[in-house]
């Protein structure tokens, strides 16, 4: 029975049906009071948490998001309910900590992740498509990489406490959550009186949704990242099939709910600074690629075990805590004046700075790629193991 | 002689271009020894793709495929 729903969740239909729960689930968590336009966007969620925690200050964006703890919870759920619960670890965690520092400046730059970028166009945004044209960009570059031997290196197995470190730490976001402590007059927690961050569903509704997408993500495989990159790399549309369910879904719900606002100028919580944001996605599409997986996919791998994972999920609280400190977001468009938003200048520079770190990191960690007529010898990576 | 691709350890998609890799060398058969049930399905479902055929075989929590045309 477990073998037979795995091969389901395995299958064109069990991808495309988890994108289409997630693209529903995303459009009635904005009807219930998440942020419009958004729905549910892990890095901007993620860097409300990095607020709630006073990583930085930016008082519209802080909130201890439930959907990021569910996403977390449920996969850790799914992979033991399956049997893959699998602690690992070791695999150039400082590269994916800063990959994921770069991501979260690159999608902040946006102000989107992959998920978002879909849900924005889902919402008539067409900021989106220049959004989402810079994360394939981003991405294929990120495959010639891969082609030509980029890799992590390998992860090893290890005590299943390292696995466990992530949903500890969800658990204990949630008791923030659900209990709110304040430490003293100036400390965390932070919770958002206005702005974005202020609006949420009920926490309750918030976190199963999070509990039902991590659980069947963490099923499926589904990748936002890793749908473009099987399409550049090898012409495998099983993973796309699913983001396309989802934005199917997203824009029915929307269209059914209300939600769709076509147009380009003042959208909520974007700006239509067409160069920075394709070059925002550009780099968060490059980060994501080079480490192996969108945010979502992250926070799903960190509850299977995945050490790594884990350390680029911190890279990204930690890239969004520096990007507000820094000024380096993208600032929404000012509708009641009628003024455009985008990138300061430092915003700017932290993403060419990115991309170039992030063409460093692609050039320098290639392995040449042994011959296969070669006597296979084993090698340090294990590419191969005999003949 | 049975051509071997060790993917233990190898985040996606690594596992997926190693195979993939071997299959177009055309040295059949192929054992591919995974270490996720991701893996897994992945490698098999680009072998299928490739019209193989892909016998799993489980080993304590690994995974060898075994890839032959």
């Amino acid at each position: 029975m477990s073998e037979r729903l795995t091969r389901f969740f395995a299958s064109r239909w069990g991808i495309i049906l988890t994108g289409v729960i997630i693209g529903i689930l995303a459009s009635l968590l904005q009807k219930l009071g998440n942020p419009p336009n958004m729905g549910i966007c892990v890095a901007c969620f993620e860097r409300d948490i990095a607020g709630a925690l006073g990583l930085h200050r930016a008082a519209v964006v802080q909130y201890i998001r439930p959907e990021i703890i569910g996403f977390v919870l449920g996969a850790m759920m799914a992979a033991y309910a399956f049997r893959e619960f699998r602690a690992r670890a070791g695999s150039a965690p400082i590269v994916r900590f800063i990959l994921g520092m770069l991501a979260m400046i690159g999608a902040l730059a946006f102000l989107g992740c992959p998920w978002r970028a879909l849900l924005r166009l889902a919402g008539g945004d067409l900021n989106a498509i220049i959004g989402l044209a810079g994360l394939a960009v981003g991405i294929t570059i990120g495959v010639q990489f891969l082609k030509s031997g980029y890799n992590l290196g390998h992860s090893h197995k290890t005590y299943p406490a390292v696995g466990w470190i992530m949903p500890v730490v969800m658990v204990g976001l949630l008791l923030l959550a659900i209990f709110q402590p304040k430490v003293g007059e100036n400390g965390a927690i932070f919770f958002s009186e206005s702005g974005p961050g202020a609006m949420h569903a009920a926490l309750a509704v918030s976190l199963g949704a999070g509990l039902a997408i991590g659980f069947l993500a963490q099923r499926t495989r589904f990748c936002t990242m890793g749908s473009i990159r099987d399409v550049v790399l090898m012409r495998d549309y099983h993973l796309i099939s699913g983001v396309g369910g989802l934005l199917v879904a997203a824009f029915v719900t929307n269209l059914a709910l209300g939600q769709v606002n076509l147009g380009l100028f003042g959208q909520p919580v974007a700006h239509s600074s067409h160069l920075w944001n394709f070059l925002g996605m550009t780099l968060a599409g490059l980060a994501f690629a080079l480490a192996g997986g969108c945010p979502g996919r992250q926070l799903f791998l960190s509850g299977e075990g995945d050490g790594d994972a884990a350390v680029f999920v911190l890279g990204m609280l930690t890239g969004a805590a520096l990007a507000h400190n820094f000024a380096l977001t993208g600032k929404p468009d000012n509708v009641a004046e009628g003024l455009g938003g985008g990138l300061t200048p430092s915003g700017m520079l932290a993403v060419i700075l990115g991309l170039i770190v992030c063409l460093v990191i692609g050039f320098t960690m290639r392995e040449r790629i042994q011959p296969e007529t070669t006597e296979a010898q084993p090698t340090p990576t294990g590419a191969t193991f005999g003949k | 002689m049975t051509k071997k691709v060790d993917a233990r350890g190898l985040s996606c998609p690594q596992p997926i271009i190693l195979a993939g890799k071997a299959i177009e060398a055309g040295d059949f058969p192929i054992e591919v020894l995974v270490e996720t049930v991701t893996s897994r399905e992945n490698v098999r479902r680009m072998a299928e793709a490739k019209k193989c055929r892909v016998q799993v075989e489980a080993i304590g929590d690994e995974f060898k495929l075994v890839i032959t045309r």
